[in-house]
């Protein structure tokens, strides 16, 4: 099935927001609806965002209102860092509970869930295999709130697949992310100046670079994958060879026993290191990634080239500091974008002028706007949405008449199709 | 569409796939990275090699002076799970065995050997084991080895029982586990090479368990040997100079569907009996072996 109206709860998460501006330059995507307690992170196009606390009846008002086919949940937290266990707990168990009866139902749209979830699912334990595959469950059970909650989460989402047997759900277990954008405990933990290790173990570690989570996202949203599918880059590297990597000092500081003993001394300190972290300092994990890669997905980035990318960060963002402003999400002046008449919509200035200019009412016959065929085909199908119906019907005329690009075409007539709709 | 409808992606390598259709994921294993010291098991190149030249090189040629018998039973390509017995206090024979299939092998095979998983909690071991080539008996590690990287995998199925055991039991083999590493092999379609070490036993030999020391340190086993407990942790590298022989045999296959059937592991019962003969092969080769020895020393 192809997703054409998509809903992302989670908007405000780094995931979410990188999906969204991935999900709306494809002019087959009809709607993008992004649902979060906090404004979105990142600048967005068209996706239109929807201030709602994750609760089921309101989301599911907005997935009947919009005919929703396809709901992303990016919400899950899996750092113990960024929240406390009980706002954990809220968003992660209860959150995807909400999410999930807002999807089911016998008159539902939704045809596919996907659901992000965490490698933390796993844990990290002495007895685990080298490569865990999807169909692995953690030797032991979890011991700390937050991978209690993660199991749960799924534990949930298995369920509703198993209601819902016509409903696609892909479950992805995403292995840490790291990249420039992304702040996790792991992305503080290894931007230290000297990194703390536990003496006596050397863990193996698998990463996913910021561009990957987006791209793995994006996969699940445009095939259909049925199924858990574990998300990380090729290569597992020891954690001395990160550290080597980032050309940092590795201090094994940690004692080897009663390792939790210290953990009170390292959040007087600040540092980032919360209990469940230590597991992962200790044993580490490694991930089998091939499920995914047997679906026709190819990682931009190994871990190794994962690390040398964030070295390249590393060094770089005390210069960057300040040179380039955040984006702030601002309501208003959203809204005014959207949706104000005195707005002109496309991205690019240059083209557009071009095609307004000649692509106004049509004359006899299919005219070319000047410039118009020196225009790729994406670029043409950037700028559709910009125009109004009656130009883009003699533009069309045009292109059929001329070059007749397949992609154009189709991209003309969904445009048309959705005007027509909205009419 | 930034990607390719699915249909044009070919999810089918040259290694076809299974019968249902679905691809065979050794395609998909990630590929090589020249520049990486350490591969995705922690095995390190750089550190192995070091201490294959250094430690190791010492102890096979002068303080053991291992002699080799059988080598080309070694499989030249494809998976291969070796099996042999255990012995020593703290045993020598894994080191032995692959330094052998590294030095006397013609293709210089590198072999993983298994070591139990309580080694992973060991602080040290934890960083040492898997830098020279050590990777966790777990199923799904041995199946990734043979199936799908096609490795010599080295297993002990007589595991901690073979060390512990004291110097009055020497060349008696134990318990062959559960039969899983027979289990393994079938499901990887490789083959299994028994082997025979004779000497480790008196490298170190034990003469007694310190279950007391064993209480208070919290160590796997606390043995009674020539050097421990009194020269403490020195004494994992004070060996006795007994004269090791290594005799790999002839390999036994576990992928006949003339006598083993489709899916062989999933009958007990044969899994067992595959066992015990090899179980049984070793030992009757062991005496053998004991039996015609010089001297333990020469």
């Amino acid at each position: 099935m192809t997703s054409k109206r998509i809903l992302i709860t989670g908007l405000s998460t780094y995931w979410g927001g990188r999906l969204a501006q991935a999900l709306e330059q494809d002019p087959a995507v009809e709607a993008v609806i992004g649902v979060d307690k906090r404004p979105p992170k990142v600048a967005l196009e068209r996706t239109e965002f929807v201030r709602v606390e994750d609760h089921h009846s309101l989301i599911r008002r907005i997935v009947q209102a919009a005919e929703i086919d396809t709901v992303v949940d990016t919400r899950l937290v899996a750092d113990s860092i960024v929240t406390s266990p009980k706002l954990a707990h809220e968003n992660n168990v209860i959150g995807t509970m909400n999410v999930l009866a807002a999807c089911g139902g016998p008159d539902s749209f939704v045809k596919k869930v996907v659901f992000k979830s965490s490698a933390r699912y796993y844990g990290s334990e002495q007895d685990d295999p080298a490569f865990f595959t999807e169909a692995m469950r953690r030797p032991r059970p979890a011991s700390t709130p937050i991978e209690r909650d993660i199991v749960e989460a799924e534990s949930a989402v298995r369920e509703f697949a198993e209601r819902n047997p016509e409903t696609i759900v892909t479950t992805l277990r995403f292995a840490n992310g790291l990249g420039p954008a992304v702040r996790t405990s792991h992305t503080r933990f290894l931007g230290l100046p000297v990194i703390p290790t536990i003496l006596g173990f050397d863990p193996r570690q698998q990463f996913l670079h910021e561009d990957d989570i987006a791209g793995v996202l994006e996969h699940a949203v445009r095939r259909d994958l049925d199924g858990v599918f574990n998300a990380a880059a090729d290569g597992v590297l020891a954690l001395s060879e990160v550290i080597d990597l980032l050309g940092k000092l590795n201090a094994p500081v940690l004692p080897p026993v009663a390792t939790g003993l210290v953990l009170p001394l390292l959040r007087r300190t600040q540092l980032p290191i919360s209990a469940d972290m230590l597991q992962h300092l200790r044993f580490g994990r490694g991930l089998d990634n091939r499920k995914l890669k047997a679906t026709g997905y190819r990682y931009r980035y190994t871990t190794r080239e994962t690390i040398l990318k964030l070295r390249e960060h590393q060094r770089l963002s005390p210069l960057r500091r300040g040179v380039r402003e955040d984006y702030r999400y601002e309501g208003e002046v959203e809204e005014f974008l959207r949706r104000s008449p005195s707005v002109r919509r496309p991205a690019r200035p240059e083209p557009r002028a071009n095609l307004a200019a000649g692509a106004a009412p049509a004359t006899d016959g299919p005219s070319a706007p000047p410039g118009y065929a020196d225009l790729h085909a994406k670029e043409v199908i950037a700028l559709l949405a910009s125009l109004e119906p009656a130009a883009l019907r003699a533009l069309r005329d045009h292109e059929a008449a001329h070059a007749a690009r397949k992609t154009v075409l189709a991209a003309m007539d969904a445009v048309l199709a959705r005007e027509r709709a909205s009419a | 569409m930034a990607e390719p409808p699915a249909a044009l992606v070919p999810t089918r390598g040259p290694n076809g796939g299974s019968a249902a259709g679905e691809p065979d994921l050794r395609d998909f294993l990630p590929g090589i990275e020249p520049d990486r010291e350490i591969d995705d098991w922690g095995r390190s190149e750089r550190f192995a090699d070091l201490f294959d030249r250094t430690l190791i090189d010492f102890y096979y040629h002068l303080w053991f002076r291992c002699t080799i018998e059988g080598i080309e039973n070694v499989p030249a390509d494809g998976p291969a799970l070796l099996v042999s017995n255990h012995s020593g206090a703290l045993p020598p024979d894994a080191m032995m065995i692959m330094k052998a299939v590294r030095e006397e092998h013609p293709r210089r095979r590198d072999v993983r050997m298994l070591v139990e998983h309580f080694f992973k909690g060991y602080p040290g071991f934890s960083m040492l084991l898997p830098k020279l080539g050590g990777v966790a008996a777990h199923p799904a590690n041995v199946q990734r080895l043979l199936h799908d990287e096609r490795r010599l995998v080295l297993v002990f199925p007589e595991g901690a029982k073979g060390t512990e055991k004291l110097f009055k039991d020497r060349y008696r083999l134990r318990r062959f586990g559960r039969g899983g590493f027979v289990e393994a092999a079938m499901r990887a379609r490789a083959p299994i090479v028994p082997i025979a070490v004779v000497g480790a036993e008196e490298s170190q030999p034990v003469f007694a368990q310190l279950g007391l020391l064993k209480k208070l340190t919290g160590l796997a086993y606390t043995p009674l040997t020539p050097t421990f407990p009194h020269f403490g942790l020195l004494a994992t590298l004070m060996y006795l100079p007994a004269k090791i022989t290594i005799r790999f045999l002839p390999p036994v296959p576990t992928d006949d569907p003339g006598v083993f059937g489709e899916k062989p592991w999933e009958d007990k019962g044969l899994v067992q009996t595959v066992a015990q003969d090899i179980r049984a092969t070793i030992q009757e080769e062991l005496f053998d072996m004991v039996g015609k020895r010089r001297s333990v020393w020469f």
